[in-house]
């Protein structure tokens, strides 16, 4: 015992000395949770429009005017022909091309129906689908209004409409940032876990330090123990500084227990420990030990429902994405903070959290070695 | 009871493919001052590893303080001490740090062996609170050594000590070494300089992970089978090339500003006979005259001898 307190206060004293690493374990959850939630952003906004109006009408101009009041679209052209639209979305400047063509005013008014084409540059996935969306949802309502105004005043005869009148639950104002801020708190204990107790290890390797460890007495429980408890306190308090930012700067306050999240984010914190001790007892510097960790963070973030929405992905990522820490508590934490989840409601995703833990640590110790 | 034993260990690396120790066996007395002495790759380091059970050998068994590598490595590492080759201290906590985080591993303090670091420790003791990577080479390995000491090793352990150190420290680090003797430590110590050879009571001569040969400097030296001569001339380039071509001569290598030189059959007038062949090969300035072989002239020897050996099967 005297021994692993011996232990700590060295990796202390080490970790603050190393003011590099100290100022970025302060400044890393600030600006990522200063930066991230404002930038990455799925609300589409400013889609270039290029319209090509064949018909000049007043009622082609109020589809345009509805369409640019919107503040979605941004007209960038009017094109007196399709393919010179179509030119501007190869050059980039355009993202969607609306065509009104000749005579729209009259087929409307004498036909009742008339057909308008929207032509996206689908390269943004995203920024395509929903563009085209939110134009379509503009032609419909224009639609209806011109409708309404045939109809005139009075009761409504013959047409009936339904209004959808939706209600975002613990996010009402379908704010972005709501969405991802939680789940950048759980990316930083990955990184502080999962990166500095990975490369803290392999440096010992490096600079050959492990192996007079190595010829002591020291236990390897000792030893493991000594680098988990740091980085363990560490990934605490870096939440800690993450929730307060989130307060602070976001007005977001967990809505369920702290002492439910901090449960979870203790026991994440040792299976993603685990998994910075796992790599660096495969590897033997630094540069190998980044990379491996790099590889699986990325996988981590990617899959894990932090960007994308699991229940979209196919059968087969779904089974991958379960198999990561990340995956679980990242949806945990939403639950909790946004939706006040309790811990009943959580305890089957602390059961993965700790299989995690167990399995990769004990992995860990099984294939740390004093003895080559 | 012999303080370190070694019977047929044999270390392969890749698989089997490099021989890095092959079948190796010696023992060190209690309290000797025991070299291993031969180039790069002849299997020092890895010795030194097994020994300290760091490393498993193949097949052999070892043992040290007469508890065995393999079974009993527990009690190994509370009894060694290790200085590997490369300085492996932490370069972020101070001089006083690392010798108490040292002392701390091993269950004990610096005040209760101060004693024994007390003459090397004084000389880095201005410098307690410099941190170990801001040290000069001849400082960091003192500090590595006290660290060795501090749980007052039954056997020290020191890989390549003087690599990389300058002349004055190398003479200093000696003598420390010498000081240490008379406490009682055992010391292994493994150095690629043959100058150091004759500073040990017993050396083992290493080349390609076998033992050349195990004695004392001395009675290696008085192995050596020939009679030796160490000649010069202006033309030092064009010298080696006629000694090789001269039949009566068996061996010749560049030593310093001489080239050593011995002779096939031992005649009285070999020197005389030689004198005359450089001259007629227009040498100027002609120097040859009979010296007293070194540990490294036996050990070339030695290695020449083992490669035509090898050669000859």
């Amino acid at each position: 015992m005297r021994i692993l307190l011996f232990l700590l206060r060295k990796e202390f004293r080490q970790m603050f000395r190393d003011r590099s690493i100290l100022a970025l374990i302060f400044l890393m959850p600030t600006v990522q949770l200063l930066i991230l939630p404002q930038a990455a952003n799925y609300d589409v906004k400013n889609i270039n429009l290029a319209l090509v109006d064949h018909d000049h009408s007043s009622y082609s101009r109020e589809l345009t005017r509805k369409i640019t009041s919107s503040g979605y679209f941004r007209l960038v052209g009017a094109s007196p022909s399709y393919p010179e639209a179509l030119h501007l979305i190869e050059e980039s400047q355009a993202d969607i091309v609306l065509e009104i063509p000749r005579g729209f005013e009259r087929n409307l008014v004498r036909e009742g129906t008339q057909q308008v084409a929207v032509a996206v540059d689908a390269i943004n996935g995203t920024r395509a689908a929903l563009g085209g969306a939110y134009l379509t949802r503009i032609i419909s309502d224009y639609n209806s209004d011109v409708r309404l105004q045939w109809l005139g005043p009075g009761p409504a005869r013959g047409t009936s409409v339904i209004d959808v009148a939706a209600i975002n639950w613990y996010n009402p104002l379908g704010r972005y940032y709501v969405f991802m801020v939680p789940a950048i708190l759980v990316l930083l204990l990955t990184l502080v876990g999962g990166f500095l107790s990975a490369l803290n290890i392999v440096r010992e390797k490096e600079l050959g330090t492990i192996e007079q460890l190595n010829v002591s007495p020291i236990k390897k429980w000792q030893f493991i123990l000594g680098k988990m408890i740091p980085f363990w306190l560490l990934g605490l308090l870096v939440f800690t500084i993450g929730l307060l930012i989130a307060r602070g700067v976001y007005g977001i306050v967990p809505v369920g227990s702290l002492g439910t999240l901090y449960l979870f984010a203790a026991v994440y914190l040792v299976a993603i420990l685990g998994f910075g001790l796992l790599i660096s007892t495969y590897s033997e510097n630094q540069l190998q030990a980044m990379f491996v960790a790099f590889f699986f963070i990325m996988i981590f973030t990617l899959m894990s429902g932090l960007f994308t929405s699991l229940d979209s992905m196919p059968a087969w990522a779904r089974v991958l994405a379960n198999l990561i820490p990340l995956t679980h508590f990242i949806e945990v934490v939403r639950l909790i903070i946004l939706k006040g989840s309790g811990l009943a409601e959580v305890s089957c995703q602390l059961g993965y959290e700790a299989i995690f833990a167990v399995v990769l640590n004990t992995w860990a110790i099984l294939n740390y070695r004093k003895t080559t | 009871m012999d303080a370190v034993t070694l019977e047929h260990i044999t270390k392969t690396y890749e698989k089997g493919t490099v021989r890095a120790v092959e079948d190796v066996s010696f023992a060190v007395k209690p309290g000797e001052l025991f070299g291993l002495i031969g180039p790069d790759g002849a299997g020092k380091t890895s010795i030194f590893r097994i020994l300290t059970t760091l490393l498993l050998a193949d097949s052999g068994t070892a043992t040290v303080g007469g508890h065995d590598v393999r079974t009993d490595y527990q009690a190994i590492r509370n009894t060694v001490g290790y200085m590997p080759g490369r300085f492996s201290l932490y370069q972020d906590l101070t001089v006083q740090e690392n010798l108490n985080f040292f002392a701390t591993l091993f269950d004990t303090t610096i005040a209760a062996n101060y004693a024994l670091i007390k003459d090397i420790y004084e000389q880095i003791e201005p410098f307690r609170d410099r941190r170990a990577g801001k040290l000069s080479g001849g400082m960091k390995q003192k500090l590595a050594l006290c660290c060795a000491l501090i749980h007052k090793p039954t056997v020290l352990f020191l890989d390549e000590p003087t690599t990389g150190v300058d002349a004055v420290s190398r003479k200093e680090f000696w003598a420390m070494l010498g000081q240490l003797r008379q406490q009682g430590i055992t010391i292994l110590v493994s150095t690629p300089y043959m100058d150091e050879a004759t500073l040990c009571e017993r050396i083992a001569l290493l080349q390609g992970g076998k033992i050349l040969s195990i004695d004392t400097p001395d009675n290696i030296v008085r192995a050596y089978p020939h009679p030796l001569f160490a000649v010069k001339t202006d033309a030092v380039h064009s010298l080696l090339h006629d000694l090789r071509a001269y039949t009566p001569v068996l061996s010749s290598y560049a030593f310093g500003e001489f080239v050593h030189v011995a002779f096939r059959q031992n005649q009285p007038n070999n020197d005389a006979a030689l004198r005359d062949y450089l001259r007629a090969r227009q040498h100027t300035g002609i120097v040859v005259k009979p010296i007293a072989p070194t540990i490294e002239d036996r050990f070339i020897e030695l290695m020449t001898a083992n490669s035509t050996a090898a050669h000859g099967n």
